[in-house]
């Protein structure tokens, strides 16, 4: 075999196309050695260069008055007052956590975490967004408690609340389960760092955990590519965590920005030292020389490829003035963190890689960050169905027994089961637990509150993308809404299947399309996200699953309302246009029926005018509690007023044309169950009446007719029991 | 008077911890784990969170930091510790409190609001409290299932050095005997599972963890009167 043959095979091995190996070759004037096409390899994947969704990502709105940061830093930022910023971002541990859930989720949570405090902000909270398949399946009760497990043991351990989150179960993810982790953060605006390597002759410090095999090729391996049969094999490339180096890591980091000793700082993630350091490079217009044999090592004799694409963890890079040096390692010291001055800003544009004396990789910076290849998507609609319909598992057809089906269903169940594995209080900001309301609400210095939301409904963009899209983040703003809490800005995770198949690329861009949309109608930017592609197996796609973060604020953290009734005799009303439909609801899953083809539109004037009443009645006091309906629909959403309140409900619906329909249709982001006194509710504009706070059953009468009437007990006991009696 | 709040590598809630102990007095400090010097400190509280990742076993590196010779040394001389979660487990490891913090029954951490009783209210931790008081105070841990062996209990009892029990039904690891908090024989060194620094707000909760750290400011201002 030649050398050439053996490199092209090597390359392919890599995930690199032949047409992206000859670009390198060509960039470089020459074939690239080992050290180089290790390099090359990751930063021309997928996960690294988006290479299939740069285009669709820049048709998003990314600029905002509140706007700090915005895409392409660690994280986003958003002004929320008082000289402070609120950091956050969401990433996806998708591949790792299908292989290896409790490793996966732990380290998703400690990429996230470093992600913000790349950037000079405290991580103040964790919201997780979770999907596997149905819990008839061993493999998905299996993924669910150490993924679960996974998040807390990092979370709980570095002494960040994880304050919300949201988990469906869909058989679509039975193969691929989807692991999205989100961290907000707060920092003082002057003391925001950036990535950008700036000085020559500035020296580059790593610091943090030393440098092993573990998780090598992780970003090409197994974010880039689908899963298969053979999947097992790929556990090595699965990083392990490890909470308390990444809490001394943490403290460390902030204190080395307390004193004002960086230039630059950035976490080391998918692609390790390669991406970090080439990613610093390239914001800062500057060449980096790093030599791998100053970087400590966990096992001894790792070749220099292996120490430059390692996915170690809890390792940081920052760049400081010479006179500096000396007062970082010494508070690396204090925290007990490892840290080696491994090479210097230069101004040649180049990645050096040296061992010792020896240069052994020479990239330039621009081909290794710039120079991919952006490919066009060819979408095209799917001429059939993509997805089987799922198994039928309600049978009961009279509207109790419906109700009590739903409340008891793994997506409508109580999530107590999981949240009670987070710790929700550390840091003293926690206003809202899980289950309160329907954003976690974080209180700020000065009395004012951030509350934050993370939404995505998958089955319902893959019903519509355009439109499931739209959903999500109005149904993402709806949850700010109940506390008051105007949006800032979004974040974002798209997880979807193979990019490269036209009805996947189909999907992507009606879901972007929908999120720009939904974006620009609530007038906030993206500051930032993550795309996941190749969730797909055998079986097929995932349920195309953008899933969509947003930050908002409120001036009063007292005055934010909870999901709960809160007092009896109060007027229970609904605000917004409730045109409820079964297409593509919890209540035709249950009955097993197949997705339809699209959804019903949304008025979006409409939609925004619902919100900003109840986002104002919040504000002002008028309401006691507010509840967005959404999965469910109108009884869902009723009796989960009542259960978080322990208080039962009259309500009349008056004549309806089907039962069905208006108990359990849906229409999420659009309306919202409120009550307070009836003089408030007189006054608030376009509140229909529903019924009164009362007693201790939820009674929902058509007209004359009583549709259902039911012990609140009976509500809790169904939807307490229904995730532990599935997990049985 | 001043608190000195421990700082480990691994510490989550120390800063709770102060700003708990700062609204009943004007003074709470953070002492690093690596200090001997305990800063003046009246009262110290051993916080709670994962000091040195907890590993080996929760609490048994934590109780060889330089601080906690001071912590001993100031404990034996009557100055009054309080140990909260990670803190509790400290002072157990520490050989300063009575018995050992083992696995949640469960198997998993638990954060809930729970319900527990005082039981005895003449104490530099409770005395704020009324005897057959209700708190209601947040539990969060993986390793709060309070041990010691019959006769320790039975001698635990006995000398009135259970001060706070779960509520029934309450109990959410297990612990022997319901028990949440106990002291140590001369009653200046406490321990308890559930977080008093997450129950001073109402805003966030509740304000029944308050009555803790009034407890401890009037004892060492009266001891400081003394």
């Amino acid at each position: 075999m030649t050398s050439a043959s053996l490199s092209e095979s090597r390359h392919r091995v890599l995930g690199l196309t032949d047409a992206e190996y000859e670009l390198i070759c060509q960039k470089l004037g020459r074939e690239p050695n080992e050290v180089e096409l290790a390099v090359f390899s990751l930063m021309w994947s997928e996960h690294c260069a988006y290479k299939h969704s740069k285009r669709l990502l820049a048709t998003l709105p990314t600029s905002g008055e509140r706007l700090v940061l915005g895409p392409g830093e660690n994280a986003g930022a958003v002004d929320v007052g008082g000289g402070l910023a609120v950091a956050f971002k969401v990433e996806s541990h998708n591949h790792p956590s299908a292989v290896e859930p409790f490793q996966g989720a732990a380290t998703g949570v400690g990429g996230i975490l470093r992600d913000v405090f790349a950037i000079g902000a405290r991580p103040i909270a964790v919201l997780d967004s979770l999907r596997f398949g149905e819990l008839s399946s061993r493999r998905s009760r299996y993924l669910l408690e150490r993924v679960v497990a996974g998040i807390g043991h990092y979370g709980n351990s570095i002494g960040v609340p994880t304050v919300g989150g949201e988990i469906y179960f869909e058989g679509p993810y039975e193969q691929n389960c989807l692991v999205n982790a989100m961290c907000v953060g707060l920092v003082a605006r002057e003391r925001l760092i950036r990535s950008a390597a700036a000085g020559v002759g500035n020296v580059l410090v790593l610091f943090g955990a030393s440098t092993g095999r573990d998780g090598i090729g992780g970003a090409s391996v197994l974010a880039s590519a689908e899963l298969g049969e053979a999947d097992e094999a790929k556990r090595p490339s699965v990083q392990i965590g490890d909470p308390f180096e990444e809490k001394k890591l943490l403290e460390c980091s902030l204190e080395l920005l307390e004193r004002g000793l960086l230039v630059a700082l950035q976490d080391l993630g998918a692609a390790g030292l390669s991406s970090a350091s080439s990613e610093m490079a390239s914001k800062g217009g500057v060449g980096l020389d790093i030599d791998v044999a100053k970087v400590p090592l966990r096992e001894p004799d790792m070749e220099p490829f292996e120490i430059m694409v390692s996915e170690s963890q809890e390792r940081m890079l920052c760049v400081t003035e010479p006179e500096h040096v000396e007062e970082v390692l010494a508070v690396c010291r204090k925290w007990e963190t490892h840290a080696t001055a491994i090479g210097a800003v230069t101004d040649s544009g180049l990645l050096r890689v040296l061992a010792g004396g020896e240069v052994v990789g020479e990239l330039p910076v621009r081909a290794l960050v710039d120079d991919c290849p952006i490919y066009e998507l060819t979408p095209a609609r799917p001429a059939r169905a993509l997805y089987a319909a799922p198994p039928r598992t309600l049978e009961a057809t009279d509207p109790g027994g419906m109700l009590l089906g739903l409340l008891g269903s793994a997506n409508l169940a109580s999530r107590r089961w999981a949240f009670e594995q987070y710790d929700c209080l550390v840091q003293s900001r926690t206003v809202r637990r899980p289950e309160q309301a329907d954003a976690a609400v974080l209180a700020l210095p000065g009395g004012s509150a951030i509350a934050v939301s993370i939404d995505g409904n998958g089955r319902r963009v893959a019903c519509d993308p355009h439109t499931g899209t739209l959903e999500a983040v109005f149904e993402c703003a709806a949850n700010l809404a109940c506390v008051g809490a105007e949006p800032l800005g979004l974040t974002n995770c798209l997880n979807f299947g193979n990019p490269e198949k036209p009805h996947v690329a189909w999907q992507l861009a009606e879901a972007v399309r929908g999120l720009g949309d939904g974006c620009r109608a609530l007038g906030i930017p993206v500051v930032g996200g993550n795309v996941s592609l190749y969730n797909e197996g055998p079986q097929g796609p995932i349920y195309p699953t953008p899933v969509v973060g947003i930050v908002g604020e409120l001036p009063d953290a007292a005055r934010c309302a909870g999901i709960g009734f809160a007092r009896e005799g109060d007027v229970i009303a609904l605000v917004g246009s409730l045109s409820p439909s079964l297409a593509g609801s919890e209540l035709a899953k249950l009955r097993g029926e197949p997705l339809p083809d699209g959804l019903p539109a949304l008025d979006l004037e409409s939609i925004s005018v619902a919100h900003a009443t109840v986002r104002a009645a919040v504000r002002s006091g008028a309401l006691r509690s507010a509840h967005d309906v959404a999965e469910g629909g109108l009884a869902v959403a009723l009796a989960e007023c009542c259960l978080a309140g322990g208080l039962g409900a009259s309500v009349d619906l008056g004549a309806v044309e089907e039962l069905d329909v208006a108990l359990f249709g849906e229409a999420p982001g659009r309306a919202f169950v409120v009550s307070g006194r009836a003089d408030a509710l007189a006054e608030l504009d376009a509140a229909l009446p529903l019924g009164t706070v009362r007693g201790d059953r939820l009674a929902i009468a058509t007209g004359v007719a009583t549709a259902l009437d039911i012990a609140v007990t009976d509500l809790a006991r169904a939807r307490a029991e229904g995730l532990p009696a599935l997990l049985d | 008077m001043k608190f000195g709040v421990i700082r480990f590598p691994g510490s989550c809630d120390e800063v709770d911890a102060q700003l708990a102990a700062a609204r009943v007095a004007g003074d709470a400090e953070l002492l690093w784990h690596a200090d001997r010097d305990l800063h003046g400190a009246d009262a110290v509280i051993v916080p709670g969170g994962f000091s040195y990742g907890d590993y080996l076993r929760a609490g048994a590196i934590a109780r060889f930091a330089p601080v906690m010779e001071s912590v001993a040394a100031f404990a034996a001389e009557g100055g009054p510790v309080l140990g909260i979660c990670n803190g509790f487990q400290v002072l157990c490891e520490a050989g300063l409190l009575p018995g050992a913090l083992l696995g949640n029954t469960g198997l998993r951490f638990l954060c809930r609001q729970v319900e527990l009783e005082v039981e005895t209210a003449d104490t530099p931790f409770t005395r704020a409290c009324q005897e057959g008081e209700r708190l209601s105070i947040p539990a969060k841990h993986m390793t709060g299932r309070y041990w010691a062996p019959e006769a320790t209990l039975d001698e635990l009892e006995a000398n009135r050095q259970v001060l706070l029990r779960y509520a029934p039904g309450e109990n959410p690891n297990g612990s022997a005997r319901d028990i949440a908090g106990v002291s140590n024989a001369a009653g200046n060194v406490f321990g308890l599972m559930p977080h008093p620094e997450h129950a001073v707000e109402e805003l966030t909760g509740s304000t029944d963890g308050l009555k803790i750290f009034q407890s401890l400011r009037d004892h060492c201002d009266e001891r400081l009167a003394v």
